[in-house]
């Protein structure tokens, strides 16, 4: 899950990290109130969207007076951004910060991360910062340090330090940077986050050390015990058909395509989409309706799917080892029945009762196409999907 | 004997009177695998399923001789339950619960470093539909009638993609020595080099299939240690070519974050190590059948 940068801010400085002063705005007036409020003579207006690069997408304004203060807030709000990391329908602006501008000297950049192959929490830092880490990467890898950190004990300062002076900062700023990077990592830790992303931690021409953005997202799995960080989650950021089947204990993720998919299981899921690619389709969808499902459920499951209205076929692929094809079938004849399902169906049926699901579907009388294997059901909601089209075109 | 599993293993199941360890265990039960008790904390003496319930996992294995363990434990409490295996001696831990928190794994894992590698459990998963060694035991959630035994061993993330790859072989006559699925989440007890290196040894596997997805560094791994380690032909697939960036495809493990996390770019790796690849979800079984096939001719 992901928070805004204005709320990982206020975890972070209550912790101990260093941030501008600013203020959180809903509309024009309360951000050049929030000006005053902080004081000083410039001021950035950035938008709250989960994304980074906002600025090259005119999500960050530099603001002399008031008047340039609501006029790039009036631009902003309600407004959708689009930036390299939101794809093509951008997210929604509803909420503006607005903070002092930093007189800047130097910009560093520290992540934090789960890394896979160690199993750790690792540190990554580089003296190049302000760029996105992928062209730190690319333009200057020997900037890069590591560290990571042994679960057992948790993060020694030395580790901070040595970070410190990796970088390359003045002596004077050592004790500070020390603290930061600790700081940070026990927020981490302590809100089981799994990135944290200060981009860039700058020093400033005073010799102080502020962190000027700051990215974090939380381990979903660990929210039942940071009831704190579940209260973050902002679902206008998120894709509204994601947030209907989430609120629906479903596991939905949505793309672009045509063919609606309800699958069991998240491999078999990603194998079936592949499988519509391969036959020449785009998958609409990844939707893992879970194990044990009942018709409740599945019912369910179409709802979501039709939520989207570019969706013009449906595939149901399930392998049922604690689920029940026939619940599964009476599942789809009541979502055929309750919720209205007016494109082509094509539904395979394997594994723990099936031969009863495909005899509560055939004795339906209902138009369902069934299908014996995964590659026929694929080439079937395909086929089925473009006569589909073709019909309307006609 | 296959790998990890037979049916003369001695399991018990944590989490053992609750609705999803009931079902689960009756089910083993059933399949033949030996289940010799179970833990509940606080109804340890009582009687379920006509077993023993203990209250610690140090009890079951006293009483019982008990040497593999099945999680059916809650995520708030499942790392607590493999680390308490773990320390009772027992050898090989299936977890089936999805939905443990990452840092309480990393715990898990540092933990089980105290441990002398000899005297150290193995411990598959979490979030994993387990293991199956067909016709002899069951220690998992898996349909066991879409198993032929057989010589041929399957290691995957998911459960059912398994099935399919499982049911495509039999509908051709191939059988599994063992399935293993070592579960969708980023942190998980075994790898999948650390499955390759068990059936490169077993007697009664043949060739592997490996069934692996986005995200992580395990099956370039894996490959890389059997182009250097392993005879036997392993078959891979990786699933979610139509996966996008930086989104999370169901497994908490299964997203694209890193360059060579891609299926695409996964499947390049696995080519440049010699992996025999399956090309669609829905050739497991024709490939797997041509690889036998081959291997007959060249003996």
């Amino acid at each position: 899950m992901d928070i805004h940068e204005y709320q990982a801010k206020e975890l972070l400085s209550r912790h101990g990290v260093h941030v501008p002063r600013g203020g959180l705005a809903y509309s024009p007036e309360q951000a050049t109130y929030r000006a005053r409020e902080i004081g000083g003579s410039k001021w950035v207006l950035k938008a709250q969207v989960h994304s980074g690069a906002r600025g090259k997408a005119g999500g960050i304004k530099l603001c002399a007076n008031d008047e340039e203060i609501s006029n790039a807030a009036e631009a902003m709000l309600g407004r959708k951004l689009v930036t390299q990391q939101t794809g093509p329908r951008g997210k929604l602006i509803s909420r503006l910060y607005l903070e002092e501008a930093v007189d800047i000297a130097q910009e560093l950049y520290v992540g934090f991360v789960l890394d896979r192959k160690e199993e750790r929490v690792m540190i990554v830092a580089s003296a190049a910062g302000g760029m996105e880490i992928e062209d730190i990467v690319e333009k200057a890898p020997n900037s890069i340090l590591r560290t990571s950190v042994d679960p057992g004990v948790g993060m020694q300062r030395f580790q901070a330090r040595e970070i410190a002076f990796g970088l390359g900062l003045d002596h004077n700023l050592i004790g500070k940077a020390t603290e930061t990077i600790f700081s940070c990592y026990q927020v981490f830790r302590d809100y089981d986050a799994s990135m944290l992303e200060i981009n860039p931690l700058v020093v400033t021409r005073d010799g102080n050390l502020i962190a000027l953005d700051a990215k974090m997202s939380f381990d979903e799995n660990a929210l039942f015990r940071r009831p704190e960080i579940s209260e973050l989650r902002d679902k206008s950021q998120e894709d509204p058909r994601e947030t209907f089947a989430s609120d629906r204990g479903l596991s939905y993720v949505g793309l672009d395509g045509n063919i609606g998919c309800i699958i069991n299981g998240a491999g078999l899921a990603m194998a079936t989409m592949d499988m519509i690619k391969i036959a020449g389709g785009e998958p609409a969808n990844f939707l893992d309706i879970g194990g044990g499902a009942s018709p409740e459920r599945v019912a369910k499951s179409f709802r979501a799917v039709l939520g989207d209205k570019n969706v013009e076929t449906i595939l149901v692929n399930i392998f049922a080892g604690i689920n029940r094809c026939d619940w599964v079938a009476e599942g789809v004849i009541k979502a055929i029945r309750e919720v209205g399902v007016n494109v082509p169906l094509v539904v395979r049926l394997s594994g723990t009762m099936a031969e009863e699901g495909r005899r509560i579907l055939a004795d339906s009388g209902e138009a369902v196409i069934v299908a014996d294997t995964l590659a026929e059901a694929a080439e079937k909601a395909v086929a089925a999907w473009r006569a589909a089209t073709k019909k309307k075109a006609a | 004997m296959a790998i990890l599993l037979n049916r003369s293993t001695r399991v018990i199941v944590q989490g053992f009177t609750g609705k999803i360890g009931s079902f689960h265990a009756e089910d083993m039960k059933r399949y033949g695998t030996k289940l010799v008790g179970g833990v509940t904390p606080g109804k340890g003496g009582q009687k379920h399923l006509g077993l023993p319930v203990f209250n610690t996992v140090k009890g079951a294995v006293r009483e019982t001789r008990a040497e593999a363990s099945i999680v059916f434990v809650p995520p708030p409490f499942a790392a607590d339950s493999i680390m308490e295996a773990a320390d009772a001696g027992i050898k090989l831990c299936v977890c089936i619960t999805d939905g443990i928190p990452s840092q309480d794994m990393m715990q898990v894992k540092r933990y089980m470093l105290r441990y002398r590698y000899e005297d150290r459990m193995r411990l598959i998963g979490p979030n994993c539909a387990g293991v199956i060694t067909p016709g002899q035991a069951l220690m998992g959630i898996m349909p066991g009638s879409i198993y032929l035994p057989g010589r041929v061993g399957i290691v995957g993330r998911s459960g059912t993609l398994g099935y399919e790859a499982a049911s495509q072989m039999k509908s051709l006559g191939i059988g599994v020595s063992t399935s293993v699925g070592i579960g969708g989440d980023p942190i998980n007890g075994s790898s999948f080099k650390d499955m390759l290196k068990l059936f490169e040894q077993d007697d009664d596997t043949d060739a592997v299939v490996m069934i692996g997805e986005i995200g992580g560094p395990q099956e370039a791994e894996a490959a890389i240690w059997a182009r250097d380690n392993m005879r036997k032909p392993l078959i891979a697939y990786i699933a979610g070519l139509s996966a996008p960036k930086g989104r999370r495809m169901g497994h908490a493990g299964a997203i694209i974050s890193a360059f060579g996390e891609s299926a695409q770019e996964k499947v390049e790796i696995l080519k440049d190590a010699g992996v025999i690849i399956v090309p669609t979800p829905s050739s497991f079984g024709e490939v797997v059948a041509e690889t036998l096939a081959g291997m007959k001719k060249a003996a």
